[in-house]
């Protein structure tokens, strides 16, 4: 009993540290897009951030947490000796935290999921044996991370076309985006709440059928669709910053659905992110109460809470200075190019949510940046960050992996 | 701190561009209080005049380098970074020349001949037009990046450039008119200040010239 007390705690310990790092860094890039582009204060944006995070996380993370718990790792081999997953979730959780730590601190750019995998990989492959890892399930988590940001590229493509065609091209634009954006408020509202319903909320016990997942989904997204319709209508185009296509106020029409795409950004990084803290949370308690690895029982909801609120304590004490720093230096990213980047982005992060695959949700935005600026939205994109990517992937991995096989072994010999 | 997302974002061209320009204009829009107070023989104000529009040329200058610097070629932008950079030095040409012949007229003590003098302050002043229907169609460039260079904010600056290209053509007229009535009085010159005087013309029509090519390279952009 006292073992399994230890194993908690800094299971507990480990994942609430790893949930205020994702908050204090990751969270950022999901935010400041929204920042830099003014539709949010910094204020706001962390009042949306905390609470679309927060709900993100409990009500659709379930699908990922289950993945990093027990996707990556076959449990079978492990049925005789379960303290072998405890101690290498442990090792995962403080690899991959320590990783961003150092990461950080020399400025290179990492991405969370990609060290928490890494480890899990590393742990099992090293410390238990190659057959332990699933390489199947690892191969469709690995493909999905070059998937992701191709899709959310592309999707972001096609809404920026849209934008330019029906509204930034016309005589009139300001009468256009006034026509107009309510309906992509309503889309970016329905999309993101169908896929939540639909492969999200089982995980809480809800279970609605398709037909009624779908009046839901509608039905919500035309409530947000008219509050917003009704913002839009009072704003008046200011004489003063005005050129005769009145493109400044266009903007400010654009900001009104960025704070509903930005809901949308911070929900969805909740929904896929948190599972990179509490996954390895997750599987410890499952085995310290069982004593066993096969048992199937559920997620309890308040480790979702725990990375929800460790989420939200992060973006509070640090993570608001990241925003300001990042929203600063991307202004090119105007409301009409960033919610086009954001609803992308929010829409494939969220399938991949509902779908349990754990991806990069930077990644995945900086792949819808790059789509809109395919489509000749901004201004100057620096190939440069490509390349970063490439390394980061390169390295952090192997990172995560040494790490926690490091960890490991120290924690093989020391723990009881 | 390596942000990845704050990375993607090369630094815009644009707003500096716009920048850049209106230093241009400012420029050789000195040339009128330059003229006006050469031709009544006030060099101390002349002098003043100068220095002003000396301290403009050089802040084209620097602002020049400082986009050129953050512009590199890993950029990946609407249109090519070839012509943004052309568009560049044309404008900043349009200061140059302003310099040029201020520092001439300054240099030789010249006096523009009463018979001329008032035609040739016309002449400056459609320069100093063409210069300014030259900002005025670059102060587009950021809207037009963002309507991605077609439908109607690419009309609207077609026009723009259209009547640039009338004022041009303007000066044009007009510089020639200029050399003509020269030519008439050159015979009571000094055959040295004669030459200088067609010198002082061309380069003053040249501000026009520079102007339209600012247009011709916007209307580049336009065709991407």
């Amino acid at each position: 009993m006292e073992a399994e007390i230890v194993y908690i705690a800094l299971a507990a310990l480990f994942g609430i540290f790893m949930a205020w790092g994702i908050g204090a860094n990751d969270v950022a890039n999901a935010m400041a897009t929204s920042v830099g582009s003014r539709a949010l204060t910094i204020k706001q944006a962390i009042l949306v951030a905390a609470v679309f995070e927060f709900l993100g996380a409990v009500l659709a993370g379930g699908e990922v947490t289950s993945t990093i718990r027990k996707g990556i790792v076959d449990a079978e081999l492990l049925t005789g000796s379960p303290e072998l997953l405890v101690y290498g979730m442990l090792a995962s959780l403080l690899a991959a935290a320590t990783w961003l730590l150092v990461a950080s601190r020399m400025g290179w750019p990492v991405s969370t999921t990609h060290s928490i995998v890494g480890a899990i990989v590393g742990f099992a492959a090293v410390g238990i044996g190659v057959d332990a890892v699933q390489w199947g399930k690892v191969g469709t988590i690995v493909m999905s991370w070059v998937v992701s940001p191709v899709t959310a590229g592309f999707i972001a493509f096609l809404i920026y076309l849209s934008v330019q065609r029906l509204i930034l091209q016309q005589d009139d634009p300001l009468t256009r985006a006034k026509r107009y954006v309510p309906v992509y408020i309503f889309l970016a509202a329905f999309t993101i709440t169908l896929v939540t319903i639909l492969k999200g909320l089982t995980h809480v016990g809800l279970n609605l059928g398709l037909r009624d997942s779908y009046i839901l989904a509608v039905g919500i997204a035309l409530g947000i669709a008219l509050v917003g319709a009704v913002a839009i209508r009072r704003i008046q185009p200011d004489r003063k910053a005005e050129k005769s296509q009145h493109f400044y106020t266009v903007e400010r029409v654009f900001g009104v659905l960025m704070i509903v795409t930005a809901c949308g950004m911070a929900f969805a990084h909740g929904s896929n992110d948190v599972a990179n803290a509490i996954g390895p949370l997750a599987a410890v308690i499952g085995i310290a109460q069982t004593g066993t690895i096969a048992a199937t029982s559920a997620l309890p909801t308040w480790v979702l809470v725990l990375g929800g609120g460790g989420i939200v304590i992060g973006l509070a004490t640090y993570g608001r200075h990241v925003i300001a720093t990042v929203g600063e230096k991307i202004t090119q990213l105007t409301p009409s190019r960033g919610f086009a980047a954001e609803l992308a982005a929010a829409t494939t992060i969220v399938i991949a949510s509902g779908t349990g695959i754990p991806i990069s949700t930077t990644h995945t935005l900086v792949g819808a940046v790059l789509g809109v600026g395919m489509a000749r939205g901004i201004e100057a994109i620096d190939l440069r960050v490509v390349g970063r990517i490439l390394v980061s992937w390169v390295v952090t991995i192997p990172a995560g992996a040494f790490l926690s096989i490091v960890f490991f072994f120290i924690f093989k010999n020391v723990l009881p | 701190m390596a942000n990845m997302l704050a990375n993607i974002f090369g630094s815009s061209p644009v707003i500096p561009l716009e920048k850049h320009i209106d230093i241009a204009y400012r420029c050789a829009k000195q040339l009128r209080g330059f003229f006006a107070a050469s031709i009544g023989g006030d060099w101390d104000t002349a002098i003043t005049v100068r220095n002003e529009i000396e301290r403009l040329e050089h802040e084209a200058d620097d602002l020049k380098k400082e986009i050129r610097l953050h512009l590199p070629k890993s950029l990946f932008m609407p249109v090519p970074r070839e012509d943004l950079l052309e568009l560049l030095v044309v404008q900043d040409k349009i200061a140059n020349r302003t310099k040029d012949v201020s520092g001439i007229v300054l240099g030789r003590k010249m006096q523009i001949p009463a018979a001329i003098a008032e035609q040739f302050l016309d002449f400056v002043d459609r320069n100093v037009d063409a210069a300014k229907q030259a900002r005025k169609s670059v102060r587009e460039l950021d809207e037009l990046f963002t309507s991605g260079f077609r439908g109607a904010e690419v009309d609207l600056v077609s026009a723009l450039i259209e009547e640039l290209d009338q004022i041009e053509t303007d000066t044009d007229d007009k510089q020639a008119l200029l050399r003509a009535a020269l030519f008439d009085i050159e015979a009571s010159l000094n055959p040295v200040d004669a030459v200088f005087m067609y010198q002082v013309i061309e380069l003053t029509g040249e501000i026009a010239d520079m102007a339209e090519r600012v247009g011709r390279r916007l209307e580049l952009l336009l065709s991407h």
